[in-house]
């Protein structure tokens, strides 16, 4: 059923009985063209785009819990294309732009909102890094404005701007980043790759990998083997996990981030703003909950949930920008486990088994990185090449030094 | 997480800071095929879903360096000990 204002109202008519399920839970079949690993926003956009663009319709998304279950429900829904690395500035504005088309593409209303992301800053060199960057984004294409503080203040005129420690100077501006809503953007790729034949299989682990000598020919799971043409792994956060199964260890360690979310309040903030002297990001769901968060906790885990350290940081944070904020009151908090890279760079690529391809090392930034993460994916798994705006995303770029640092911090992955 | 420091007792982990997996050791520069060595000694991890030895810098402490083990599904932490055998550190 194709969704429209006609079906809304028909169905509203009917006393909403006539809606279907948007997609099939489907059982495994013994062989696929092609097996991506991994039921989330990045797994299910790339059988999207295999699917639609490249003609390949023979695909199984297999998830080992329910879609949506792990990152994809549990990021703080920012989409933006602010990098300043060549490596990743095209790559992230390819998926700017996917989004922008997003929901007619989809037919889903994913609630893409271009309420504007803006960066603080809170010195004069910290300025001039941000002036460096925006100047990179308008050599990519994009759209960049660096802002003084009243022009910060013209928009947000209640933040500290007087904080004696770290007073805001003015701020990066990218008018045409803003929010997503994480669980619509899976529901909508699952539906429409639904409607042109993939099969989603939930409830389904990898337990192991079917191979005829190096070359990979398909996955043992939990509802039994699967054979496939190629295999993706879309499984950032477990990448290590998965990729030993097949024996490779990867250049990625695992951490948690933890995310809040506060009760309902009419609105206040109506953009994304980032507090550049801590780390805290802040925006208003269409709810009226303040979405925020800092920092990763530091350490490696797999737990799903972090520690007091780091709520009482990023508490520290949020008041330290909007004092406002201090008695309101936190709805839910939770955790999710993050691919951190040893760059702090994903990696789309080949792996040195043939017939297995890896996506992975998302690190915090996965969620807005979904469109282009699966169209490029896509394009590797049908053309056996890298997309144009991820070929620097190799997976050997550690061992030849062709590192994306966009924070400069080396091979330390608690600190990008 | 309290970390139970061999000198300073048990320790809120927010006095300390990380380093990461305590595995990986640096390679000798001279041996041959130290560049691999290499690589894999910054680059690749074994990144466990389980027991992990890790190391940890009591820096609001002894500014010791300590091995700790914990559990990265549970976060929790079973020893810690000395990064370096007392004997070595006492030279």
């Amino acid at each position: 059923m194709r969704y429209s204002f006609l079906s809304v109202l028909l169905n509203g008519l009917s006393g909403q009985r006539g809606w279907k399920p948007a997609w099939r839970d489907a059982a495994p079949k013994p062989a696929y063209d092609v097996v991506i690993v991994g039921g989330g926003g990045h797994g299910l956009a790339t059988a999207y785009y295999l699917a639609k663009v490249h003609g390949i319709r023979n695909v199984a998304v297999i998830e080992k819990g329910v879609i949506g279950s792990g990152n994809a429900g549990r990021n703080t829904t920012i989409v933006r294309s602010n990098y300043l690395l060549p490596g990743n500035e095209p790559f992230y504005e390819w998926s700017m732009k996917l989004w922008e088309g997003l929901e007619r593409e989809l037919n889903y209303n994913a609630m893409v909102s271009q309420r504007g992301v803006l960066n603080l800053y809170h010195s004069d060199a910290q300025r001039d890094a941000y002036a460096r960057r925006g100047n990179a984004m308008r050599l990519n294409g994009v759209d960049s404005e660096l802002l003084d503080a009243e022009g910060v203040r013209a928009m947000y005129p209640f933040l500290d701007f007087a904080n004696a420690r770290f007073p805001i100077r003015g701020g990066l501006l990218q008018r045409r980043g803003g929010t997503a809503r994480h669980d619509a953007v899976v529901w909508g790729y699952a539906r429409a790759a639904d409607r042109l034949g993939v099969d989603i299989i939930q409830n389904c682990e990898v337990t192991g990998f079917l191979s005829e000598g190096s070359t990979i020919t398909g996955v043992e799971t939990t509802r039994g083997p699967i054979r496939a043409g190629k295999v993706g792994l879309a499984v950032a956060g477990s990448s290590s996990r998965v990729a030993a199964k097949a024996g490779l260890r990867l250049p990625i360690e695992s951490h948690v981030l933890q995310a809040f979310v506060s009760e309902g309040l009419k609105p206040l903030i109506d953009g994304v703003v980032t507090f550049g002297a801590g780390h805290f990001y802040i925006s208003q769901s269409d709810k009226g909950g303040l979405v925020f968060g800092g920092d990763i906790d530091g350490y490696n885990s797999y737990a799903q949930r972090g520690n007091l350290p780091v709520i009482e940081d990023v508490a520290e944070g949020g008041m330290a920008l909007m004092p406002r904020i201090g008695r309101v009151r936190l709805l839910r908090h939770w955790g999710g486990i993050m691919d951190m890279s040893m760059d702090g760079s994903p990696i789309i690529d080949r792996t040195p088994r043939p017939g297995l391809y890896l996506n992975a090392g998302w690190c915090y930034g996965g969620f807005k990185a979904t469109p282009a993460s699966g169209w490029c994916f896509a394009h590797l798994l049908a053309k056996d090449a890298p997309h144009e705006t991820a070929s620097a995303m190799r997976l050997d770029r550690f061992r030849t030094g062709h590192l994306i640092d966009e924070k400069g911090v080396g091979a330390q992955p608690n600190l990008h | 997480m309290r970390i139970p420091c061999p000198y300073c007792g048990p320790r809120d982990s927010s006095e300390f800071s990380y380093l990461g997996d305590a595995a990986p050791t640096r390679p000798d520069p001279a041996a041959p095929g130290a560049e691999d060595a290499f690589f894999d000694y910054v680059y690749l991890r074994d990144n466990p879903a389980g027991p992990l030895e890790e190391l940890w810098f009591h820096a609001s402490g002894c500014r010791q360096w300590l091995k700790v083990l914990r559990d990265t599904r549970t976060h929790l932490i079973s020893g810690a000990v000395f990064a370096r055998p007392k004997a070595e550190v006492a030279r």
